[in-house]
């Protein structure tokens, strides 16, 4: 039996990793609602980051249900099912696993609420382990990204515990397909490597709370310079800022948390205090949520910018096997640093 | 299946219509011939240059329909394909929201934001359709996961053609049914070809429904051209699938009266079996069965053709003096709330 890491005791409550405050997410979800299931492959065991761990314990094999290796069937039926009234939550074993399902998502799911004149509507929830961690090209990729654009889908990219839990239960609720985007190395399950931050593992409160989809969060504030990232990038830019706090840079960290809807007055905000803007992603550079972000910028706030919008993101490839390489296109500190430090200079 | 061949048809010896209430055969007519008045009204308004977007006929393909849409209830729900207007009017779906539809008009049964390939009314179990061939079928698994779950005892039943079956959505479709028991009714009317593509080029077996077996669920191929064979396969696949049996393919040779679409003539076809398959038409061949049988008339018969031309005429003229949608309405309905 697979165990995770450190499970907390409820009585002290102190740390939580975001797998843990999924799970607790999903168990709330799953007792608040008969109507909610899950569904993956290998998800008995706790699938593979252990987000599904001992529910089928306490709720059986008939709402948590093990199945085939077939993505693009599973996900028409979750669609159905939503049709006709269930709320299901897909397990994804890696995120990039979903491109076998494109057409399930994009022309069924994402429009036939449209098509149908609003007839319908699909509440489905995709958990989706994403970005790159070392697995080479075909498990590496910010599925986020590739979504990013489609009219009918809500993104969520999370990167904290709290945010976590306090999304995931929103996304349930929603009546909307959401995309549930966690990079791999946040996970925190046992055996595989968890980002370091100051906010990697956090305290998750015992009472309930819901976070509202497509609000942004100033997750650092700062008065000079406004970094915008999402996800693993979201830990490496913090650690950087954290780094030129002490330099005597004061960089105001803004966490999207949603891409689809996109927060985009908070940037505004923070932008008109700092009048610089560096946006931080994994996903390539070209056609990313920054690119549309630096161009809303651009157009609704460029007289309160002081300098160009600069962004930090994977060049338009493939990812690459060789740790070396691998290191080399992801977005690292040490690319966020000399980009927050040129920008200041310009 | 020995007795069917997939080259020309073979229509098979038919019983006796006196076991069947004579209500369910008015019915079975009616909806025939009201797809049939339907579709030759589209194919009119199209070349007059009226209608815009495209179409896919249902002509010479009622029966399958319509027998299959018979044997559920009214709260079954089904899947349609890029042919489905003859779907749609078979499960319920009012002429004239579906003409409506068809001309893009906000009282279309999709308030036309759908239009020829999406038409569907939920009121009536007809999900919009899905026009990308093959992936209704794991949707439609997923609406009777849904049934099974709640124990509605409802049934699903996913049309496509027999094109759909080299696709991967379908064979997964098919799997998770079988493994998962569920209560849907794969319904393939195999008109033989994909767009211009012969069935035999595409599948080195003759019969889709050979399939079945290797999922594990019954499977049969069927004259498709009589709505009371039709009928009485998809009752038997449903009370299985009420039973708790699990999913039944049903495979019903038919043929296309006309090309693809519209632009389509059809003339890849040999003139042997098109002359072969035009003469097993549905409609006069059941037509001619009824009035064989005592408890219907001609005058009936004649009647009840006359009063479908009647709603057909009715469904233009409230399609044409229709509104289209307001323009500041064509970002509705993109999120549910």
């Amino acid at each position: 039996m697979l165990t995770d890491n450190a499970a907390p005791a409820q009585s002290a409550r102190c740390e939580l990793t975001v797998v843990q405050a999924l799970r607790e997410a999903l168990r709330e979800e799953m007792r608040r609602d008969e109507l909610v299931f899950v569904l993956g492959e290998d998800i008995r065991i706790g699938g593979s980051f252990l987000f599904t761990l001992g529910l089928v314990e306490e709720f059986g094999l008939e709402r948590v249900l093990n199945t085939p290796i077939s993505e693009a069937g599973f996900v028409g039926l979750a669609i159905g099912a939503a049709i006709q009234g269930l709320r299901p939550i897909i397990d994804f074993q890696y995120g990039d696993f979903i491109f076998t399902a494109f057409d399930q998502i994009i022309q069924q799911c994402a429009k036939l609420r449209y098509m149908s004149g609003g007839q319908i509507s699909i509440p489905l929830v995709f958990q989706l382990p994403t970005g790159a961690s070392g697995r080479g090209a075909q498990h590496a990729n910010s599925v986020e990204s590739v979504f990013y654009g489609i009219p009918g889908l809500k993104i969520v990219t999370p990167a904290t515990p709290y945010d976590a839990k306090g999304l995931f239960k929103s996304a349930v609720r929603d009546n909307n397909p959401v995309l549930f985007c966690v990079h791999k190395h946040l996970y925190g399950s046992k055996g595989r490597k968890l980002a370091e931050s100051s906010i990697s593992r956090g305290h998750v409160p015992a009472d309930e709370y819901l976070i509202p989809l497509g609000k942004a969060d100033i997750k650092k504030p700062g008065s000079d310079i406004t970094l915008v990232a999402n996800g693993l990038m979201l830990h490496l830019s913090l650690n950087v800022a954290e780094a030129l706090e002490g330099e005597g840079l004061s960089v105001e960290v803004v966490d999207p948390r949603c891409l689809a809807p996109f927060d985009t007055q908070l940037v505004i905000d923070s932008v008109v205090k700092t009048s610089r803007l560096v946006i931080v992603e994994e996903g390539s550079e070209q056609g990313g949520w920054g690119a549309q972000l630096a161009a809303d910028i651009a157009g609704q706030a460029i007289g309160y910018l002081d300098a160009p919008i600069l962004r930090v993101a994977t060049p338009n490839t493939p990812i690459p096997f060789s740790p070396v390489l691998e290191n080399a296109v992801i977005p690292d500190e040490a690319r966020i640093r000399k980009t927050i430090l040129e920008l200041m200079e310009m | 299946m020995q007795s069917l061949s997939i080259q020309l048809p073979q229509v098979p010896d038919i019983a006796s219509l006196d076991a069947y209430d004579a209500d369910l055969l008015r019915d079975l007519y009616r909806r025939m011939v009201l797809i049939r008045q339907f579709e030759l009204k589209v194919n009119d308004l199209f070349l007059q240059g009226i209608m815009p977007g495209t179409i896919h006929l249902s002509l010479g393909q009622e029966a399958s329909v319509v027998g299959a849409c018979l044997a559920l209830e009214a709260d079954d729900v089904i899947t349609l394909t890029h042919r489905g207007h003859g779907q749609a009017l078979a499960k319920g779906v009012s002429a004239a929201a579906l003409m409506a539809e068809l001309f893009g008009k906000e009282t279309g049964c999709c308030r036309g934001r759908g239009g020829s390939l999406h038409v569907g009314d939920m009121a009536v179990g007809a999900l919009p359709a899905i026009a990308i061939v093959g992936a209704s079928s794991p949707i439609a698994a997923g609406m009777a996961f849904a049934f099974k779950r709640q124990a509605t005892g409802q049934v699903a039943l996913n049309f496509f053609g027999e094109g759909a079956a080299n696709k991967g959505d379908w064979h997964e479709a098919l799997n998770l049914a079988a493994v998962w028991k569920l209560p849907v009714i794969f319904l393939c009317e195999n008109n033989l070809y994909g767009v211009s593509t012969h069935i035999t080029e595409v599948m080195a077996i003759e019969f889709v429904a050979e399939r079945a077996s290797a999922y594990g669920m019954p499977g049969s191929t069927i004259y498709g051209n009589d709505p009371i064979i039709v009928y009485e396969a998809v009752k038997t696949a449903v009370e299985r699938a009420r039973a708790g049996g699990g999913p039944t393919l049903i495979e019903c040779l038919t043929y296309r009266r006309g090309g693809h679409k519209r632009d389509d003539p059809g003339t890849y076809r040999p003139q042997e079996e098109m002359e072969a398959w035009f003469k097993t038409d549905p409609l006069p061949a059941f037509r001619a069965r009824l009035l064989a049988d005592a408890r219907i008339s001609l005058c009936e018969i004649e009647a009840l053709e006359a009063s479908v031309a009647t709603t057909i005429d009715a469904a233009v003229n409230f399609a044409l003096d229709s509104d289209a949608p307001a323009i500041e309405s064509a970002l509705e309905h993109i999120y549910a709330d």
